[in-house]
C-alpha cells in the first residue's frame, strides 16, 4: 500500500518530521486541534459520570479479546449467518483486491455514482480513487468526509475527519466548491450540505458503508452514526455494499451494548449517538424500502499477519473511538495529517506499521513521548505504550522479526551509542570514574546540545555525584558513632 | 489504572535506587531522599555498584542493551527490603518493565521479585512510612508536576499532592492540563524536538499561569525539561525535587 492516491493532497508517514514542523509552525492548525481535542477530552470525561468506567473497560476489552481468541470461527459463522440472511460476502486479501471487488459489484449493475457513509477501511484501500478510475464517481456522505473530500485532502481524525478545519474554512470551502453563501453560520452551511447530498443519495446507484461491529451469531451488520447519511446509504440505493476488517467481528448481540456504550462516550462524549442500525438482510418480499442486494467485503490487509502475534494481536482490539488521539499529546500538537497516514495518533502508529511496514512508516513508533495517556483512555485497555515499545524493538531488529520491514532503522551509530552505553552501565567502576570526570570537567559542559538547547538550557553535570556524596556522608555517621 | 497495591509495615532498612539523573545532575536530591528516610529511623543501604535502569535503551527498542544493563542491577539488592526510588520513570522501568524485559528468560523470576519490591519515593513516605512534616518555611504557592510515569505507570498522581499537602504553609496551586506530558520522554526530547518543545512550551505557560513562585516534581527528567524551559526563557520559576523541598522545608 502505498500513500495517498494522485491529485490529493500528499502527506506521507515518511515525512512525519517535515510535516509536524509545519504543522507546529501553523498557528491556525495548532489552535484548531488544541479547541477541539480540549472539547473532547471534557465530553468524554463528563460522559463516563453514571458509569464504573474501569468496570465496563474490562468487560469492553474482554468482549473484545474473547472474538479475538476465535476469529477464524467467529468469521465463518458470520459468513454462513449473513449468506443465510440473504447478504453476499466476499473476502480480500489486501486493500486492492478489496477495491476490485467493490468495483466489480458496481460494473455488475452498470453503476454511475456512489454514496458513500463513513468508511475507514475504505479509506485504507484508497477506494475512491480506485473507482474514480474505473469511471464511477465515489461522493462521501459523511458531513466531514464530504468537507475534506470537497477539500481534495484526507481526513485527519478517525471519527471527525474535518476536525482540522474551522467554521470560516469550512465557510470558505463550501463557498469555493459549491457556490454557498460565505458565512458563520453553521446552521446554514449544515443545511445546505444536506440539500447537495440529498439529490445525489437519490441518484446513486450504490451504497458504501463501513461496519462498526458484525455479528457472528445473527449475521447483523451494526452501523453507529449521528446524521443519518449511514442510513441513507445503507436503504436507498438499490445495491449497498459494506466493507469492514475482518476485526470487527463479534460473538453476539449481546456483545454489542457494551461496545457501543464505550465507543460513543469515549469518541465524541455522547451516551448514545442519533442513528443505530443494525442491518441484517436485504429488503424482503413485501417490503417497502431498503436495497434490493446488500454485500460485506471481509478486508485482511495484513490483518491476519498481526493475528499471529500473540502481542501485536492486542492492536486488533481496536473499536475506533479515536479518544486516543482525542489525547495524545502529539496528535493535539500536530494534527493527523502529520502521520501521513489513514489511521493517526497512538493507534495509528502502532496499525500503520502492521499494514504498511515498518519501512514506509519508520518515525511513527518513536512519535510518542510514551506518556500512557492513549492506553489509560482506550475503552477496550490496548497497551498502546507497550506496543509502541514493541514495535521499536521490531524497527531496530531485537524484536521477533514479525512486522514488515523488521530491523529497518537499524543504524551502525545508533548500536555503538548503545553497546557503548550497555558497556558502562555494566561497568559501575568505570560508570563512577565517568561520571565524576563530568563533575569535575562541568565547566566545559557545552551550553548547545543539538536541538535540545533551542528551547531548553542544557542541564549540566553536578560538581560531586550522588555516589561521591553517598560515601561522604556514610563515612561522616560512622565517624560521628565512633565518637 | 493500576490493582490495588497492599503496602508492607515500615523497615528497618531500605535500599535505595538513586537513578543516573540524579547521580550526575540532581545528587543533592538524591541526598535529601536518603536524609528524609533516615529522620524516619530506616537504614538506608546505597549499593555502590548501582548505574542506570537501562530505560533510555529499552524505550528505544534495545531490548538486549536495556537488558544486560538491568540485569546488572537485579543482583544489587540481595536482601528482602523493599527498594526505594527517587523516581516515578525508573521506579516504573523497574516495577513494571523490568518482568516484560525478563519475561521467558533465566531471570524472569529474579525480575519479578524485584520489581515487587519497588516503591516510588512520595509513594514510600505516605503509604510505609505515613510520614508526618512539620513546615519551617515561608508560606508559599507551588505546583506540581506529576510525571507521566508516576501517574499512569506507578497510578501515583495522589502520593505528591498528599505529601505537599502536609506541609501547613504551602498552597498547592491548580494548572492547566496538569496530567498532560511536559514533553521529555527520555530519548523522544532528542528524537522530536519540535514536537517536545511545543509541549514543554505549553507546560511552563500552564505553570506560571497558575502563580506559582515554584514547581516540584519527583522526576528529574521533567525538571531538566520544564526546568530549562523556564529557565531558556528566563523566567524566576524554579524546579526542585520533591525530596529536596520537603527536606528543606522541615530541617
Ligand atoms: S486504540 Fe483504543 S482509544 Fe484508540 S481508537 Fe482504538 S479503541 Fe479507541
Amino acid at each position: 500500500m502505498s500513500g495517498q492516491p494522485p491529485g490529493v493532497e500528499t502527506y506521507t508517514p515518511r515525512e512525519f518530521h517535515r510535516q509536524a514542523h509545519d504543522a507546529l509552525g501553523n498557528p491556525q492548525i495548532r489552535a484548531n486541534f488544541r479547541k477541539a481535542m480540549d472539547g473532547l477530552m471534557s465530553k468524554r470525561r463528563d460522559s463516563f459520570d453514571d458509569w464504573d468506567l474501569e468496570t465496563l473497560r474490562e468487560l469492553g476489552a474482554n468482549i473484545r479479546l474473547r472474538a479475538l481468541a476465535r476469529l477464524p470461527d467467529l468469521l465463518e459463522q458470520l459468513e454462513a449467518n449473513c449468506e443465510a440472511n440473504g447478504i453476499r460476502v466476499h473476502w480480500a486479501e489486501d486493500g486492492e483486491e478489496a477495491c476490485r471487488i467493490v468495483r466489480e459489484i458496481c460494473e455488475s449493475h452498470g453503476a454511475r455514482s456512489v454514496i458513500k457513509g463513513k468508511s475507514m477501511v475504505s479509506e485504507e484501500m484508497h477506494l475512491n480513487a480506485h473507482l474514480e478510475e474505473a469511471g464511477i464517481e465515489a461522493l462521501e456522505s459523511d458531513l466531514g468526509e464530504y468537507l475534506v473530500q470537497l477539500n481534495q485532502q484526507t481526513p485527519s481524525h478517525i471519527i471527525m475527519p474535518a476536525i482540522h478545519l474551522n467554521t470560516d474554512e469550512i465557510s470558505e470551502i463550501l463557498h469555493d466548491k459549491t457556490g454557498t453563501e460565505r458565512t458563520r453560520d453553521v446552521d446554514y452551511m449544515t443545511a445546505a450540505a444536506r440539500q447537495q447530498l440529498r439529490e445525489r443519495f437519490m441518484a446513486a446507484d450504490v451504497g458504501v458503508s463501513g461496519v462498526n461491529f458484525a455479528v457472528a451469531e445473527t449475521g447483523t451488520l451494526c452501523l453507529v452514526e449521528n446524521e443519518g447519511n449511514g442510513r441513507m446509504t445503507t436503504t436507498v440505493p438499490p445495491v449497498h455494499v459494506a466493507v469492514t476488517g475482518i476485526e470487527k467481528v463479534v460473538e453476539q448481540l449481546r456483545d454489542v451494548p457494551p461496545l457501543y456504550a464505550l465507543l460513543t462516550r469515549s469518541a465524541t462524549g455522547q451516551h448514545v449517538t442519533t442513528y443505530f442500525n443494525m442491518i441484517s438482510s436485504p429488503r424482503k418480499e413485501g417490503e417497502h424500502d431498503g436495497p434490493k442486494e446488500v454485500h460485506l467485503v471481509l478486508v485482511d490487509n495484513g490483518r491476519s499477519n498481526i493475528y499471529q502475534d500473540d502481542e501485536l494481536l492486542d492492536t486488533l482490539r481496536c473499536i475506533r473511538c479515536g479518544a486516543c488521539m482525542n489525547h495524545c499529546p502529539v496528535y493535539t500538537r500536530v494534527g493527523g495529517h502529520t502521520y501521513g497516514t489513514t489511521y493517526p495518533g497512538p493507534i495509528g502508529s502502532i496499525l500503520s506499521p502492521h499494514l504498511m511496514g515498518l519501512e514506509e512508516t519508520k518515525d511513527l513508533p518513536t512519535a510518542s513521548s510514551l506518556c500512557g495517556a492513549c492506553g489509560e483512555v482506550c475503552p477496550v485497555k490496548i497497551p498502546i505504550p507497550d506496543l509502541l515499545v514493541r514495535l521499536r524493538k521490531e524497527s531496530v531488529g531485537e524484536g521477533r522479526g514479525n512486522v514488515p520491514g523488521a530491523g529497518i532503522k537499524r543504524t551502525r551509530k545508533e548500536v555503538a551509542a548503545w553497546k557503548g552505553f550497555q558497556w558502562l552501565a555494566t561497568h559501575p567502576a568505570v560508570w563512577r570514574s565517568g561520571t565524576s570526570v563530568a563533575g569535575k570537567l562541568r565547566a566545559l559542559t557545552p551550553a548547545r546540545l543539538g536541538p535540545w538547547t533551542d528551547y531548553r538550557t542544557a542541564p549540566k553535570p553536578a560538581g560531586t555525584t550522588l555516589h561521591a556524596l553517598v560515601k561522604r556522608h556514610q563515612s561522616s555517621k560512622t565517624h560521628q558513632e565512633e565518637r | 489504572m493500576t490493582a490495588v497495591k497492599l503496602y508492607p509495615p515500615r523497615p528497618d532498612k531500605v535500599y535505595f535506587f538513586g537513578t543516573c539523573l540524579i547521580d550526575l545532575l540532581y545528587p543533592e536530591a538524591g541526598m535529601d531522599a536518603i536524609r528524609l528516610l533516615e529522620r524516619e529511623g530506616i537504614e538506608v543501604l546505597f549499593p555502590e555498584d548501582q548505574t542506570c535502569c537501562g530505560q533510555p535503551a529499552y524505550t528505544s527498542g534495545y531490548q538486549l542493551e536495556a537488558r544486560a544493563v538491568a540485569a546488572a542491577q537485579l543482583d544489587l539488592f540481595p536482601d528482602p527490603w523493599p527498594i526505594v526510588v527517587p523516581s516515578g520513570s525508573c521506579g516504573g522501568m523497574m516495577r513494571t518493565h523490568y518482568p516484560q524485559l525478563f519475561a521467558d528468560t533465566d531471570l524472569e523470576a529474579k525480575a519479578e521479585e524485584v520489581a515487587g519490591r519497588v516503591f516510588e519515593l512520595t509513594e514510600f513516605l505516605i503509604h510505609v512510612c505515613h510520614l508526618d512534616l512539620e513546615d519551617r518555611g515561608e508560606p508559599e504557592k507551588v505546583a506540581m508536576h506529576t510525571s507521566c510515569s508516576a501517574r499512569r505507570e506507578m497510578g501515583l498522581a495522589e502520593t505528591g499532592p498528599a505529601l505537599l499537602a502536609k506541609l501547613g504553609q504551602v498552597e498547592l496551586v491548580e494548572q492547566a492540563r496538569a496530567a498532560e506530558c511536559c514533553g521529555f520522554g527520555g530519548t523522544f526530547a532528542v528524537r522530536h524536538p519540535e514536537v517536545s518543545a511545543a509541549m514543554v512550551e505549553d507546560k511552563t505557560q500552564a505553570i506560571e499561569a497558575s502563580g506559582a513562585k515554584r514547581f516540584v516534581t519527583s522526576d528529574c527528567g521533567c525538571m531538566m525539561n520544564i526546568g530549562g524551559r523556564f529557565e531558556k526563557l528566563n523566567k524566576p520559576i524554579q524546579g526542585e525535587h520533591i525530596a529536596s523541598y520537603l527536606w528543606r522545608r522541615t530541617s
